[in-house]
C-alpha cells in the first residue's frame, strides 16, 4: 500500500504511569497503521491497553501523569508534539471519537439540537446562517426519525440508541478524517446494537472516512472492520485482515478469545476457557505477557518476549509458537 | 409432570409515576399478568431488550418488590402471602446474583465480613462452623482463602463475581436468581463464570432462573427459555425447540441482531424499526405490532393469548391462530 494512503502511523508507542512506587505499563510498543477509508477493529479485554492508545492519539491523555513515547504520526505530523492550541485544531475536527456510555457524554442541561450546533461552530464548518439546516442533515444521516422536534428534546428524553445516534451526529458534524468508536454500542441492547452497527458502516462507506473500532466482542468487528488488532496486556498480539484473523487465528489468545464466546452455534456443554485473569500492569511478566495463561507455554516463552513477526502475508502475530496450534481443537 | 418447584401465576406489577407540575398521576405496567413453571433442576432462562420487566419479574420472584397480583408458588406455598418472619425463611432458599459484583458488595467489608453477613443473619452454626462453611465456598467458587482479609476492590470483576456467587450460595439455597451475572465481564472471564455457575449447579442441586439480554449466553445455560417483551412472555419453549423452530417474530428479531464472530456468515440482518414503546403510552393490541413487519390491523385491535403450538412451545401472536 502506497503511502499516500496512510492517514495514521503509531510507531512504538509506550505508555505507563507512576503509581506510588510502581510504575503501571498500560502500552508497551504498540505500533499500527491506518489507511484512508479503512476500518479497524480493535479487540482485547478491560485492561489491555486498547483505550488509552485511542485516547493518546485523541491527545486527551494529560502528560504528566502519563508518560508517552514513540510517535503518533497523523497527517504527517507527530501528534505527541504538538501544543495544546494545535491539539485542539485536530482533536474533534480531523480525528473524532464516541464513547460506551452516550448519556455521559452528551450535556444533560443542555438541548440536543444547541449541542449539535456548538460542535458545528466551534469546528467552523458552516456559517451561522446556515448552522440550523447542517444540524437538521445530520441528524438525518444518522436517521433519527422524526428530527425536527428531536433538536429541541433533552439528552434524557432519548432512548438509549437515539442518544449513541445524536452522538454520531456530533462526532460527524465536523466531517472528520477518523472516527474513533470506543465501545459504541456496549451499552445497548442487541437489536439497538445492530442498527447502530449497521448505521456505522453506511456513513463510512458515505463519507469514506476511516473508522476503528475500539471493542471487546469480537462478534461486533466481524462484521463491519476490514482489519483487525488484538490487544493484550498493552501490546498488539496478532493483526490480520479479518477473515484471515477469524478463519486461522495464529495467537493463543485470539483462538481462545474466539472459542470462548457462546454463538448460538455452540453445542459444547462447556466452554473453552482461557484461565487466569490478565496480569497487573504494573507487574508484567518477563517473558511473554501471555505465558502465564497459556495453555502451551514452553520455557523460551517464560524467559523472552516474542517478537512480532509476518506469519502469512499480512497476517502479523507476536508468539514463538504461532501457526503451530490447531485454531479449532485448543 | 413433576410439580414445579416455583410456580408463577398471574403475576403483575404496576409502577405509578408522578410527572410534571400538575402532578398528573400515570403509571405502567412493568409485569403484565405473567405465568410459568419452573421444574426443579433446570436453568430456565429469560431473554428480552432492556425495559421488558424481566428484572422487575426476578424480584417479584423473590418478592424484593411487591407485586399487585397473581402469586408465586414455592412449592405449595404461595410466598406472596407469607407473614414477614416466615418468608425471611424462605429466603435462605432463593438467592440472587446481579449483574454489577461491585455494585452489590459492600466496598468498607473484608471478604470474611461479606461471606458472613448472611450466616449470620439466619444465624448459622457455630463461629468455627462459619469458618469451615467459608472455606467450602470459596473452594467450590476457586478462591483464595488468603483474600479473605481483603476487600473488594482488591479483587478483579471476575473474583468478584465469583465472591457474588459464594455468597449467595452460603445458606445452601435450591433457587438462584442470575440477573445478567455475566453481562458486566469480559469475554474470557464470562466463559469461566458460566462453566462455574453450571458446576456449581451440579454439585448443589441448584434451579436457576437466569436472566440475559445475551440470547447466545442464555441458549448455553438454559434448558427452557422464555422470550419477554413488554411485560409479557410472548414465546416460551425449550431451548431445542425454541431455535429450531422460531414462532414469533420478535424472537426471530433478537436471533438476527446477534452479532456472529464469523465474517464469513452470510447472515442477513433483519433489522427492527428503532425503539421499543413507550410503557406509559403502550400501543393497543399486541405490544409488538408497530415494529412487526407482519402486523395486520387485527394485531393492532387485539391482544394475542399465549398458547401451545404444539411440543409444549407457547406462543403470543395472531400469525399463527389462523
Amino acid at each position: 500500500m502506497s503511502d499516500g494512503q496512510r492517514l495514521l502511523e503509531i510507531k512504538d508507542l509506550r505508555i505507563s504511569f507512576s503509581v506510588g512506587e510502581d510504575t503501571v505499563r498500560a502500552v508497551n510498543g504498540v505500533s499500527l497503521t491506518l489507511d484512508r477509508g479503512e476500518a479497524l477493529g480493535v479487540v482485547g479485554e478491560s485492561g489491555c491497553g486498547k483505550s488509552v492508545t485511542f485516547s493518546s492519539v485523541m491527545g486527551l491523555l494529560p502528560s504528566p501523569p502519563a508518560v508517552i513515547e514513540g510517535e503518533i504520526v497523523f497527517d504527517g505530523r507527530d501528534v505527541t508534539k504538538l501544543s495544546d492550541r494545535q491539539m485542539r485544531r485536530v482533536r474533534g475536527k480531523d480525528i473524532a471519537m464516541i464513547f460506551q456510555e452516550p448519556m455521559r457524554s452528551l450535556n444533560p442541561v443542555m438541548r440536543i439540537g444547541n449541542q449539535i450546533v456548538e460542535a458545528l461552530l466551534l469546528h467552523g464548518a458552516v456559517s451561522r446562517g446556515q448552522v440550523w439546516t447542517r444540524a437538521l442533515e445530520l441528524l438525518k444521516l444518522v436517521e433519527v426519525p422524526d428530527a425536527p422536534s428531536r433538536l429541541h428534546c433533552y439528552p434524557h428524553q432519548l432512548s438509549g440508541g437515539l442518544r449513541q445516534r445524536i452522538m454520531i451526529a456530533m462526532a460527524l458534524a465536523s466531517q472528520p478524517r477518523i472516527l474513533l468508536a470506543d465501545e459504541p454500542t456496549t451499552a445497548l441492547d442487541v437489536t439497538i446494537q445492530a442498527q447502530i452497527l449497521e448505521l456505522l458502516k453506511r456513513v463510512q462507506r458515505e463519507t469514506g472516512m476511516s473508522i476503528v473500532i475500539i471493542t471487546h466482542d469480537l462478534g461486533v468487528v466481524a462484521d463491519i472492520v476490514d482489519n483487525v488488532a488484538v490487544f493484550y496486556a498493552g501490546v498488539i498480539v496478532e493483526k490480520a485482515d479479518k477473515y484471515s484473523l477469524f478463519r486461522s487465528p495464529m495467537h493463543p489468545y485470539t483462538i481462545g478469545l474466539l472459542n470462548c464466546i457462546p454463538t448460538l452455534q455452540t453445542k459444547r456443554k462447556r466452554l473453552y476457557v482461557i484461565e487466569g485473569n490478565i496480569p497487573d500492569p504494573a507487574r508484567l511478566p518477563i517473558g511473554c505477557a501471555f505465558s502465564p495463561r497459556c495453555a502451551y507455554a514452553t520455557e523460551r516463552c517464560l524467559t523472552e518476549k516474542p517478537e512480532t513477526r509476518e506469519c502469512a502475508p499480512g497476517h502479523f502475530c507476536a508468539c514463538h509458537l504461532a501457526g503451530q496450534i490447531d485454531p479449532l481443537n485448543p | 409432570m413433576a410439580e414445579p418447584f416455583i410456580r408463577i401465576e398471574n403475576l403483575t406489577k404496576r409502577f405509578s409515576i408522578s410527572a410534571g407540575k400538575r402532578i398528573r398521576k400515570t403509571g405502567f405496567t412493568a409485569v403484565n399478568n405473567v405465568s410459568l413453571n419452573i421444574e426443579r433442576g433446570e436453568v430456565f432462562g429469560l431473554v428480552g431488550e432492556s425495559g421488558c420487566g424481566k428484572s422487575t419479574l426476578s424480584l417479584l420472584v423473590l418478592r424484593l418488590l411487591e407485586a399487585n397480583g397473581g402469586a408465586v408458588y414455592h412449592g405449595d406455598t404461595n410466598i406472596l402471602e407469607l407473614p414477614r418472619r416466615k418468608m425471611r425463611r424462605i429466603r435462605r432458599d432463593m438467592q440472587i446474583v446481579f449483574q454489577d459484583p461491585y455494585d452489590s458488595l459492600d466496598p468498607r467489608f473484608t471478604l470474611e465480613r461479606i461471606m458472613n453477613e448472611p450466616l449470620q443473619i439466619h444465624r448459622w452454626g457455630t463461629g468455627a462452623e462459619r469458618e469451615a462453611r467459608i472455606d467450602e465456598l470459596f473452594a467450590a467458587v476457586s478462591l483464595d482463602k488468603q483474600q479473605l482479609k481483603r476487600y473488594p476492590h482488591q479483587l478483579s470483576g471476575g473474583q468478584r463475581q465469583r465472591l457474588c456467587i459464594a455468597r449467595s450460595l452460603a445458606l445452601s439455597p435450591g433457587f438462584l436468581v442470575c440477573d445478567e451475572a455475566v453481562s458486566a465481564l469480559d469475554v474470557s472471564i464470562q466463559a469461566q463464570i458460566l462453566n462455574l455457575l453450571l458446576d456449581l449447579k451440579d454439585e448443589f442441586g441448584l434451579t436457576y432462573l437466569f436472566i440475559s439480554h445475551n440470547l447466545a449466553v442464555v441458549k448455553f445455560v438454559s434448558d427452557r427459555i422464555g422470550v419477554m417483551y413488554f411485560g409479557k412472555i410472548v414465546e416460551l419453549a425449550d431451548t431445542d425447540e425454541l431455535f429450531d423452530n422460531v414462532l414469533h417474530p420478535y424472537t426471530a428479531a433478537l436471533l438476527s441482531a446477534v452479532p456472529d464472530p464469523d465474517p464469513f456468515s452470510e447472515k442477513k440482518r433483519d433489522i427492527l424499526p428503532s425503539g421499543v414503546p413507550s410503557l406509559i403510552d403502550p400501543p393497543g393490541g399486541c405490544a409488538f405490532h408497530p415494529r412487526c413487519k407482519y402486523a395486520g390491523e387485527r394485531c393492532a385491535r387485539e391482544s394475542p393469548e399465549l398458547r401451545d403450538a404444539g411440543r409444549g412451545h407457547l406462543v403470543a401472536c395472531h400469525r399463527l391462530e389462523c
